[in-house]
């Protein structure tokens, strides 16, 4: 039995990098430190669905076949595309991503990654706006008003607000557990007497239950000393429950809200009573406490970038941040969800100038987010075959993409047999990378991290890397004529 | 026991994103019954649940202009939602999410109109199912 110690989690943009891990018999058999979502699958998942042989689709199954015949299947379908698109990448470490970008230059291709479903407005809006931002370890000693907006770490990054926001205990920062627990206790007596209360009215109210208040007022514990967690989210989620105060916007209203809360903090008047559901005179002490901290940070997510004014949201958020950074100091971060989003962004940009929605046709990069971004190539059906990396858009696609991109040829390179490997017509095994293999990640906050191997591959299974390398190989030799296959000479 | 009220389509602004549990039934694998049991299903206030005329745990329609699938209603675990419907991420909130991007790459994933009804005895897919329903290819 071995123990794997501060091996990496290659799940979400935290990289945890305390795990430790035990192995037994080439398998791990226990994990310490880890989220419920990392134990889910570092002790259990990854052992599942695997994909032990290349696959081929032939009368409508897929049947295993040979890892030459597969490769050659594959790369006579990139070269034989007009556009083909190689999208994904998430899952991949910054070592893949970047013979990505090889890749898309030899086919010509579009190479998007899964940005342009998350934080591409992100991305755009950083274009617009810059990002006055810091590390995670600086948040860590140094935030003392945290505000999670259009985000959910408790379900998303269960270890970030632990790690490195409101309840770990900074050199500077004192942890805001303590507060967090009384808090917790109150509510559950609260949920008893509610639910007794429920009990009751179930025998007797035939009515149905009344609307019930949405925005409270700010509580006194706004003005303790120490660590505030605030969250903005249109739904009370678990982290808005233990945050110190919740404000719950109205749907797509985020725009509005943070205009008013600009508003306020450039000591601007308001003529309205409330915004976006939001009374403005809680709003002016949400501002108070903005103004008055000594180093805030933001943390947004999709609530963000996915509701109504995508990029514009985030621009406004970056605006917001320079405004308060001429009173205080100020911080923004965006949660980034798969572990390697980042160096997916990092990477293409290093090699072509743009994180995401790059496009090869001409010969040279270009970026053009809705144009080249994968939802809105497939809408428009501009690719004619599509290769998908490290990522499962069958699982997280709205149907009439994911109807699109079924409807031509689709090669996989995944572990497991998820959605999208579901769909394939040619299916590669590999390893995971993290798990059976090594490489670079970038955390969310753009620090490089070294993935460390914990356990052997199934037998035969190789890594992403070998398998772009060996398809990368056969579409130069398809090119150079010096295949043994008898194919159609492109274009 | 307490009367449930008249069914009846309701309009409803959706939210799709991620709670633990899906997060926990993903990494288990795609194919597993917890991704099954916390991705298939719809979480509603109880306001909008009684004006529906459903109780906790029935199966409910949820159709948008990009399509429509069925799924498990719960109601939300804390809070004040009314007017909202919430389903995880994965297959079954995309079967109604559009792509709509707004030339900005970002599908519809949040705040889109919704109708919620009743649909006592329609099958929930499976995984599988709802693939070779939406996408009509085999699969292993």
């Amino acid at each position: 039995m071995t123990v794997v110690k501060s091996a990496v989690c290659p799940i979400c943009g935290c990289l945890c990098d305390d795990l430790e891990l035990t192995v037994k018999d080439n398998k791990i058999v226990k994990m310490k430190n880890g989220c419920a979502v990392c134990e889910a699958k570092m002790v259990h998942g990854y052992k599942e669905d695997r994909i032990l042989k290349p696959m081929i689709r032939k009368d409508g199954k897929l049947v295993e076949v040979s890892m030459d015949e597969a490769v050659k299947k594959a790369a006579q379908i990139l070269t034989n595309a007009k556009y083909p698109l190689l999208f994904g990448w998430e899952c991949c470490t910054s070592e893949v991503q970047s013979i990505g970008v090889e890749m898309a230059e030899e086919l010509g291709a579009a190479l998007d990654n899964v940005c342009s479903i998350c934080h591409g407005p992100s991305m755009m809006a950083m274009q617009e706006a810059g990002v006055p931002t810091a590390t995670l370890g600086q948040i860590r000693h140094r935030a003392d008003l945290i505000i999670y907006w259009g985000s959910n770490p408790w379900a998303s990054h269960p270890r970030h607000v632990e790690r490195y926001t409101a309840f770990p205990e900074g050199r500077f920062e004192e942890s805001g557990w303590k507060s967090y627990l009384q808090k917790m206790q109150a509510e559950a007596s609260k949920k008893k007497m509610n639910a007794l209360v429920r009990r009751k009215d179930l025998d007797v109210d035939t009515a149905p239950p009344k609307t019930c208040k949405v925005v409270d007022a700010p509580p006194q514990i706004l003005q303790k000393e120490g660590r505030k967690l605030i969250v903005i989210d249109p739904i009370k989620t678990m982290t808005a429950e233990a945050a110190d105060y919740f404000i719950q916007v109205e749907p797509n209203r985020d725009y509005e809200l943070m205009e008013a809360i600009r508003c306020l903090v450039n000591d601007q008047e308001l003529d309205v009573e409330t915004v976006a559901g939001v009374p403005v005179e809680y709003l002016r002490e949400v501002v108070e406490l903005m103004v008055g901290c000594n180093f805030g940070a933001i943390y947004y997510g999709l609530g963000l970038t996915a509701s109504a004014g995508r990029f514009r949201n985030i621009e406004l958020a970056i605006k917001l941040v320079a405004d308060l950074n001429r009173k205080t100091k100020f911080v923004i971060t965006p949660m980034r969800g798969h572990f390697n989003i980042t160096g997916a962004n990092v990477a293409f940009a290093w090699a072509t100038g743009y994180p995401f929605a790059i496009d090869f046709s001409q010969g040279y990069p270009q970026f053009n987010p809705g144009e080249f971004t994968t939802i809105d190539l497939l809408k428009n059906g501009d690719n004619d075959a599509t290769l998908v990396i490290g990522s499962d858009p069958g699982a997280h696609f709205p149907k009439p993409s994911m109807k699109k991109m079924t409807q031509h040829p689709l090669i996989v390179i995944n572990p497991d047999m998820n959605c999208t490997s579901k769909l394939s017509d040619v299916l590669f095994p590999t390893q995971w990378c993290g798990l059976e293999s090594e490489g670079t990640a970038y955390r969310m906050d753009g620090v490089p991290i070294r993935l460390r191997k914990a356990v052997e591959p199934p037998p035969g299974v190789p890594s992403d890397e070998e398998i772009l390398r060996l398809i990368l190989a056969e579409v130069r030799a398809i090119k150079a004529g010096t295949t043994t296959l008898p194919i159609k000479k492109r274009g | 026991m307490k009367m449930i009220g008249m069914g009846q389509k309701t309009q409803l602004t959706l939210i799709t994103g991620r709670t633990i549990d899906q997060g926990v039934g993903k990494e288990l694998g795609k194919s597993s019954q917890e991704y099954y049991d916390t991705a298939a299903v719809c979480f509603l206030d109880p306001v909008d649940m009684t004006k529906i005329g459903i109780k906790n745990g029935a199966t409910v329609q949820v159709t948008s202009k990009f399509g429509s699938v069925t799924v498990k209603a719960k109601h939300f675990q804390r809070g004040c939602h009314v007017g909202l419907a919430f389903i995880p991420c994965g297959l079954w909130a995309n079967a109604v999410c559009g792509d709509d991007t707004y030339s900005m790459g970002m599908p519809l994933f949040k705040g889109f109109p919704v109708e919620v009804e009743a649909a006592a005895g329609k099958p929930i897919l499976t995984l599988d199912e709802l693939l070779k329903e939406e996408y009509g290819k085999e699969v292993p």
